[in-house]
């Protein structure tokens, strides 16, 4: 028993012989050895401004048609220029960033929510549960995610609350794999076997033992599967299946009138592609960065 | 490895009616009623009861849950998926000819994707933390960043502008006219190729990465033998197993890419087929399109198994 007590202790104590930094050293250090990491949350930063300030920053409605500025050229007026209905294209990226981040989080984080509680129910049950549990997680992995999402989207038909919840399903299954797997291993733990042992509730096991132990693989794969949604939000906008019109989502502005105006206005094509460029860019960058530094396996290479 | 073959046969069964027993239940969870729909839809009031109620019938909807259940079923393992809604032709015939397309393009598409990614990958982990990984690193991620329908519309942006170039109609195959087959398939292989190559590169890297730890590498170095031969016979060989499962796993990045790909490029696939029915509420088309991906994806992912474990067999004890 005083070595379980010992061994639980060891993390806690070489954590405090590591130098503490302060907040302004420690993202010093982060640009320095993460510098792509950096730019990713920098462009991450960007575009939550963007979205914050959207109302004030935008110089124009967004939503309001102006028929006497149809198809301006990018210029001092209209920076990205005018799509065909006049709205002002700089304006409509500026709130797409809304949508492109309300989509994004709220879908990952209910996806990988709800597939990190089963996971962990999955691995603290067993048996029964958790072959079940695991056998559905196998049937929705069988669907590829894009055409999943689809399918749900064709039924729930195009708004943007629906998309949340069509780019959330095919989440599930993913999340709840690898919270499952880490689960588990923290299940076999010594330490949780002595606070059962030592009498401890299964709410409490799970609650202060299991759960904080998850938590790091639970970031990874938020911040892994939020690029991952803003991509799907921005693809399923396109194809006429998310937002609708005139919602300005940056897929919804590339579908239709991007190609059909080619030759005459090729910057309506141009602008929201290269917003969900960055941002799927930024958000992969910096998930990639915070798996290194979070996973040991992964530190110092 | 024949009880590790027999063990992953009998698995996908249960998968595979859990697959058949999904899309059952998603495609019931359709709001309304599919009748209306086929009947016209919204001017629901006016169509004709006795009209609605003979189509419920012919459709087998006026039967029990179980009775319909038993019928998709049964029309599953005979591969009978009715007709279409939109053209009344079977699924599987409009399926059919939409195929050959889609395959070739997936084909070329992933040859381009690995002659890219692992020579790049490769160079990357080599050259770890230097100009080059970033700049492989950067490309790569941008790859996965840049939505396929973007790099299309770029695509046939500077086609329009420069060639007066528009997407041609009808598809021709490569057996009737090669050169034309090429023209049209060309920009969507490499649209959808660069995205897939991004994925392996970042694979065939971090693969390499790992293998060049091992200790019989370090054998390889000690023995002085020359960077090329240690990287190319002897890391290369066991860092290509993970980029194996890899091909499985990336099947539905591909069909994504089909499904976005085609529909920019307006080319007559499979891909468009799925996002068409879904936009015309062809339910029997998405319903038996839904199944046969997922069928697809299944039995890549158990080849793609099989093949692992048999260049691997540690998996086989796990």
């Amino acid at each position: 028993m005083a070595t379980n007590v010992e061994l639980s202790r060891v993390p806690a104590a070489s954590a405090d012989l590591a130098p503490r930094l302060s907040a302004v050293e420690g993202i010093a250090q982060f640009v320095r050895t993460k510098p792509l990491g950096a730019l990713g949350a920098l462009v991450i930063l960007v575009m939550l401004g963007a979205a914050l300030l959207a109302g004030t920053l935008a110089p124009y409605d967004p939503y309001q048609p102006d028929y006497a500025a149809q198809f301006q050229r990018p210029g001092a007026e209209h920076w990205f220029g005018t799509d065909e209905f006049g709205r002002d294209v700089f304006s409509r990226i500026l709130h797409g960033a809304r949508i492109a981040l309300f989509v994004g989080f709220t879908a990952s984080l209910a996806g990988c929510t709800l597939g990190g509680l089963l996971g962990v129910i999955s691995a603290y049950q067993g048996g029964t549960v958790d072959l079940l549990l695991e056998r559905f997680m196998d049937v929705l992995l069988a669907f590829p995610q894009l055409i999943l999402a689809l399918a749900v989207a064709s039924i729930l038909g195009p708004a943007v609350h629906n998309v949340v919840i069509a780019i959330a399903i095919p989440i599930v299954p993913r999340a709840a794999r690898v919270v499952r797997a880490t689960a588990l291993s923290v299940k076999h733990n010594v330490y949780v076997e002595a606070v059962s042992a030592l009498g401890a509730t299964r709410r409490r096991v799970v609650l202060q033992h299991i759960l904080p132990n998850v938590v790091a693989p639970w970031i990874i794969i938020v911040t892994a599967q939020l690029a991952g949604a803003i991509l799907a939000e921005a693809a399923l906008s396109y194809l006429g299946l998310g937002a609708a019109e005139p919602t300005p989502s940056w897929g919804l502005m590339l579908s239709g009138s991007a190609s059909a105006y080619a030759e005459k206005a090729p910057w309506i094509g141009l602008f929201p592609g290269v917003a969900i460029s960055l941002a799927v860019f930024g958000f992969n960058l910096l998930g990639d960065s915070l798996r290194d530094s979070l996973d040991p396996k992964l530190r110092g290479r | 490895m024949r009880t590790y073959v027999l063990k992953r046969l009998l698995l996908i069964i249960p998968t595979l009616l859990g697959v058949a027993s999904l899309v059952f239940v998603i495609m019931r969870a359709i709001p309304g009623d599919v009748t209306l729909l086929i009947l016209g839809g919204d001017q629901a009031g006016r169509i004709d009861p006795t009209q609605i109620a003979a189509l419920r019938h012919q459709l087998g909807l006026d039967q029990p849950l179980l009775v319909q259940f038993g019928h998709w079923l049964w029309g599953v393992l005979r591969f009978d998926f009715g007709t279409s809604l939109w053209t009344g032709q079977p699924v599987l015939q409009e399926l059919w000819i939409r195929l050959p397309l889609s395959l070739e393009l997936a084909l070329l598409a992933s040859l381009v994707s690995v002659l890219i990614a692992i020579p790049l990958g490769m160079l990357a982990a080599v050259k770890q933390d230097t100009w080059v990984d970033y700049l492989v690193r950067v490309v790569s991620i941008g790859g996965l960043a840049i939505p396929s329908f973007w790099i299309g519309i770029l695509c046939i942006l500077l086609l329009v502008i420069y060639f007066g170039w528009g997407p041609p109609l009808e598809f021709t195959p490569p057996w009737v006219d090669p050169w034309a087959n090429f023209q049209q398939l060309v920009w969507p292989v490499l649209t959808v190729g660069y995205r897939y190559a991004a994925v392996t590169t970042r694979m065939t890297r971090s693969s390499v990465l790992e293998v060049l730890r091992e200790d019989y590498i370090r054998t390889a170095w000690a023995k002085g033998l020359r960077e090329r031969v240690v990287v190319i016979r002897h890391a290369l060989k066991n860092a290509m197993l993970p980029v194996i499962t890899l091909i499985g796993t990336e099947f539905a990045f591909l069909i994504g890419g089909l499904v976005v790909t085609e529909t920019v490029f307006t080319l007559n696939g499979v891909g468009r087929f799925v996002v068409d029915a879904v936009a015309h509420r062809d339910y029997p088309v998405v319903q038996a399109l839904v199944f046969l991906i997922a069928f697809g994806f299944v039995v890549i992912n158990l080849l793609v198994d099989l093949t692992y474990a048999w260049f691997d067999p540690r998996i086989r004890y796990r």
